[in-house]
């Protein structure tokens, strides 16, 4: 088994990983002000079990700092219970995430995290709408020709935002006739658009072209000025 | 069949400078020559197509250099170099309803042309253009261009 974490991951991923090396893929949450990793997945593999009773955890709207309803995406806080040295209260992680107080499968009745959709400041508004960069990896992992590298690029042109989703090729979606190339693009461009309601142009790159980061990956550079 | 058929290496590109420099580069280190090479653009990315003489070494040579590339079987296709060839060509094959995915042609220094072509039905196209005693190349004419 492997327990993962330091960014966030899809259930894409995790198809991804299992199928390709045989172990289970456990998710695993924590920062550093809270003293490192602290919750991870149970059996179940069903959302990261936070223990209710060390940690008091709410998601809010980042904007008005108010809770969501439960089952709403917003931004995860963070309440330490019995820490001594360095306690924290209501800190604000930056993580989007949905919050589930529902008994988990394994039995627990803790609250379950379900997946970090992203950092709250990875947030994008394009046209209006809300766009995780997690968003665009999901929908990338579903499609088995594309590789996992991709760029989030946006720009404005004459007032209008422009996304644009550049992914590395791979030997496998490869053809050497460019209306297969291009009905790929296609294929992206619309299974995107089907998961943010918002048109993006895809562009397919060489392989090994779009930068490789450790550690906190960066996937978005917005061109826009302000 | 197949020593009717003649391989052909493509590769992705982005349209950016210096990668034509880089491929050639690639291939001069390792001895590869290129018979037959065309470009097919389309806005940010192309394809580029070659027959050269040793695919296979060219295939690994470029693939280990990082480069999307595949290899293909095409016809390469001879033909007198004066008017009309292409047109009889094309009517052999659309005869049999074979479709052309695309083409391009080369001249080389014994004074014949020969079209590289990709067909949808590649073992169709080889027996309509021998029943027409139109001549394919194969690797080893490739070769000795
Ligand atoms: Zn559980």
């Amino acid at each position: 088994m492997g327990v993962l974490g330091a960014e966030p991951w899809s259930e894409e991923m995790r198809k991804r990983i299992e199928d390709s090396t045989g172990i289970k893929a456990y998710d695993i949450f924590g920062t550093s002000e809270l003293s490192g990793p602290l919750f991870t997945e149970c059996q179940s593999q069903n959302g990261i079990h936070i223990w209710a009773d060390q940690f008091l955890v709410e998601v809010i709207n980042p904007d008005t700092g108010e809770p969501v309803a439960n089952g709403e995406r917003g931004e995860l806080v963070i309440t330490t219970l019995v820490k001594e040295a360095l306690p924290l209260i209501r800190y604000r992680i930056g993580d989007i995430t949905v919050l589930n107080w529902d008994e988990c499968e394994c039995g627990r009745t803790h609250p379950r995290i379900m997946r970090v959709l992203g950092r709250a400041d990875d947030m994008l508004i394009v046209r209006g709408i809300n766009v995780f960069p997690g968003q665009v990896e999901s929908v990338l992992m579903n499609i088995p020709e594309v590789g996992e590298h991709f760029m989030i690029i946006v720009d404005r042109i004459n007032e209008l935002d422009i996304m644009k989703v550049q992914i590395e090729m791979t030997d496998a979606a490869f053809s050497d006739k460019v209306t297969d190339i291009m009905d790929l693009e296609k294929k992206v461009g619309a299974a995107l658009k089907s998961v943010l309601n918002i048109a993006v142009k895809v562009e397919l790159v060489e392989h090994g072209s779009l930068p490789r980061s450790m550690g906190k990956a960066k996937k978005v550079i917005d061109n826009r000025k302000i | 069949m197949e020593e009717k058929m003649i391989k052909q290496i493509s590769l992705f590109a982005e349209n950016k400078p210096g990668r034509l420099a880089n491929i050639a580069e690639t291939f001069k280190e390792s001895g590869i020559n290129i018979r037959a090479f065309t470009i097919a653009e389309a806005g940010d990315f192309g394809i580029i197509r070659m027959v050269v003489d040793n695919p296979d070494s060219a295939h690994k040579v470029l693939h280990d250099a990082g480069f999307t590339v595949s290899e293909t079987n095409v016809l390469g296709v001879e033909m007198e170099d004066m008017p009309g060839q292409l047109a009889m060509i094309a009517d052999v094959l659309s005869e049999k309803d074979i479709n052309i995915d695309y083409a391009y042609a080369f001249v080389t220094k014994t004074e014949k042309a020969f079209l590289i072509v990709r067909v949808n039905d590649i073992r169709g196209a080889v027996k309509a253009l021998d029943g027409a005693n139109i001549r394919l190349l194969d690797m080893s004419d490739v070769h000795d261009i």
